[in-house]
């Protein structure tokens, strides 16, 4: 056998167990979803026989695009406010002395120690109309009596934020660790601003974190249906609620998938686009 | 030449670590100046009050008569070349250079040509679109240095800019700096542990301990006349030889006692007076040693002495003598190297001298760190204590 061939199925057999784990619990569910959107579905609420592009047709309903708007609004809104609050916070997080750096972590890990829905609801019981933050703001004249805090896309914002926050400053936090701060103090000594230091230097030198965090809470956001469920209402409803409703409500897997499926690629076109478009060296190494 | 980067009474303290104590410092504009001192002398201390990165607990700071020590850095007319180069690791070599002048918002025209000036001046014009991991040592330090100098600051600060060089880099590196010094001509404040790197490039010297200045001057006053023990011991060898002046000699010149040995002379500039312990500092350089005995001469120390060890350092050799209860350390240089010529060896009785001039004379002797001193070689079964420097 030639050296080469060897060493390559070397490479495969090494490579085999977490293919296998990936190609089951990855590859074939999302197979399955682009297949049954293609599928048409029952009155039992099964799959039917044969293929048609009707589920794909019923997408073009002007309630979904909106959703579809929606969605992505509130997916941005919730990204670059994750990034403006993280970027900061990871930055001083990595210039403190390691005692106070780990006592801070710390706390940003710890609600992680309790369920995600519980915290959710807490938001509910905060948000309320009798709560403590509305009469709060009332008290302050900030909000009238009629305003409500719950089931609005500002809820939604907020308590993704609240939830996304962490996944954000802990990538971002990684790369400030790594980074020169020496850097700084070179550009502010060539005669560079603070601001400019830190957007031509320190935002360039974390950029793989930028990016990182970005993903991280951008492609969560779009598929979130938790968070709108319990203090969205219907102004809040996203992308994910609809795929949910199609599921439980109407029974319908079918037009799920093809929600599904089209969230899917809309979220990988642009990955691919830039991975292949860019020329070979200057892609970005993504994660 | 007249004062151009001035420190006034400056003190820095970090914590409980008082970094810079108090120092006072001028340097002239168009001067090589070195501060030079072990590590955690406070050294950099004094470069990074200078650069603006710190900000004195107390004194001034002055840039040509204008006062700066409340100036943030990126105000002062003054760049820094750090020890570590920090290059701007997503910037290519061209940008890193056109760093300055594009945050100064100048004319793109003008920022090409400077930075091809530049890059033709660190001789790296095909080198430009290079990211700075793709260069080696050297040409990373080229580039911090044409980095620094395209902003034509009143002043460049270098932080051991060859420390992480190997030896033969380091010494090309160190003509380069000093061409480019004679080529720009602007002042150089340079921090360095090395005294070779010092000694060669600068003009002056500020040797440093403990947040102190210890003593300025031109290198050859710094190694010819150094004003303390510390001094005398950190750069270069030294025998420090403990004694007592007995008389003095032409008014200039005192009588010294030493272990024993009497009628030693050396100069006398700080007219120590009989009776004074005081300690002898002689380089091992200017001691000679030979199998034979020399000619009595007025001014020359002459005396018998026993070889202890031989360590042999290719183009020199290093001798430890004993003379009386004296122990002293002789360097030879092997000018010339005769086949038939009997080698000095382990036990030989020699002659060593030196000339009166040669020596300097400490009035107090500060304990100096054990590693600036070549302690002399011990003898299976000898005691501690007793060696030459008491």
């Amino acid at each position: 056998m030639k050296r080469s061939t060897r060493k390559k199925l070397q490479e495969a057999l090494v490579s085999s167990p977490s293919l296998l784990w990936l190609s089951l619990f990855f590859l074939f569910p999302t197979l399955l979803v682009f297949i049954l959107a293609l599928r048409p579905a029952n009155p039992y609420g099964g799959i039917g026989q044969g293929w048609t592009l009707q589920n794909l047709r019923r997408l073009t309903d002007p309630s979904y695009l909106e959703v579809s708007w929606r969605t992505l609004e509130i997916s941005l809104i919730t990204t670059v406010i994750c990034l403006l609050l993280a970027v900061p916070i990871g930055y001083y997080l990595a210039r403190l002395s390691l005692r106070w750096r780990n006592l801070l972590l710390m706390l940003i890990i710890i609600p992680f120690w309790t369920n995600f829905l519980i915290r959710i609801f807490a938001w509910k019981v905060l948000l309320h109309p009798e709560g403590l933050i509305k009469h709060l703001l009332v008290f302050l004249g900030l909000a009238g009596p009629q305003t409500s805090l719950l089931y609005n896309a500002g809820a939604v914002v907020l308590v993704s934020v609240y939830t996304f926050l962490p996944f954000t400053i802990l990538p971002i936090y990684a790369a400030a660790d790594k980074f020169d701060f020496q850097l700084l103090e070179a550009a502010r000594d060539l005669g560079a601003r603070r601001f400019q230091a830190f957007y031509r230097i320190f935002l360039p030198g974390i950029r793989r974190g930028l990016l990182t965090a970005l993903l991280f809470v951008f492609i969560p956001a779009l598929g979130s249906y938790v968070i709108p469920d319990i203090v969205g209402g219907p102004g809040g409803e996203l992308i994910g609620n609809k795929i949910a409703q199609r599921v439980f409500v109407d029974r319908n897997l079918p037009l799920a998938s093809a929600i599904s499926a089209v969230l899917i690629l809309s979220v990988l076109a642009p990955l691919i686009a830039v991975l292949f478009l860019q020329p070979k060296g200057k892609r970005p190494e993504i994660l | 030449m007249s004062e151009f980067l001035e420190f006034h009474d400056v003190s820095k303290r970090f914590g409980t670590i008082q970094a810079v104590s108090g120092v006072t410092l001028e340097i002239r504009k168009g001067e090589v100046f070195s501060l030079l001192g072990p590590s955690g002398c406070g050294k950099t201390t004094m470069l990074r009050l200078a650069a603006g990165f710190e900000h004195p607990d107390t004194g001034r700071i002055l840039l040509d008569g204008r006062d700066i020590t409340d100036l943030p850095s990126n105000k002062r007319q003054v760049n820094t070349i750090f020890q570590s180069y920090a290059l701007f690791p997503h910037m290519t070599v061209r940008e890193n250079i056109a760093f300055g002048l594009r945050v100064a918002k100048r004319p793109k025209p003008e920022i090409d040509s400077e930075v091809d000036r530049m890059l033709h001046l660190i001789r790296m014009t095909d080198q430009a679109e290079k990211k700075p991991d793709l260069l080696s040592g050297g040409q990373k330090q080229r580039v911090a240095i044409a980095r620094a100098l395209i902003n034509k600051p009143q002043v460049l600060l270098l932080d051991e800019p060859l420390a992480a060089l190997d030896l033969k880099l380091r010494q090309r590196m160190l003509i380069e700096l000093d061409m480019i010094h004679d080529e720009v001509g602007i002042t150089f404040l340079y921090v360095t542990h090395d005294q070779g790197e010092a000694m060669s490039l600068s003009d002056r010297i500020a040797v440093m301990e403990s947040g102190r200045i210890e003593q300025v001057g031109t290198p050859v006053e710094i190694y010819e006349a150094p004003r303390t023990s510390f001094v005398a011991a950190f750069i270069g060898d030294t025998n420090f030889l403990e004694g007592e002046v007995t008389g003095l000699e032409d008014g200039e010149y005192s009588r010294l006692e030493i272990a024993g040995v009497s009628g030693i002379v050396c100069f006398n500039d700080k007219s120590i007076r009989p009776g004074n312990p005081v300690f002898l500092s002689i380089r091992p350089e200017k001691v000679h040693i030979s199998r034979d005995k020399p000619q009595e001469e007025r001014l020359r120390n002459i005396m018998p002495a026993v070889v202890e060890d031989v360590i042999y350092l290719g183009s020199t050799t290093k001798y430890w003598v004993r003379a009386g209860e004296m122990r002293v350390q002789v360097l030879r240089q092997h000018s010339r190297f005769f086949l038939d010529e009997k080698p000095i060896r382990w036990n030989d009785p020699v002659w060593i001298w030196w000339h009166g001039d040669d020596g300097f004379m400490l009035e107090r002797y500060r304990e100096v760190d054990e590693d600036l001193l070549a302690v002399p070689p011990r003898k299976v079964g000898e005691s501690d204590g007793g060696n030459g420097r008491g």
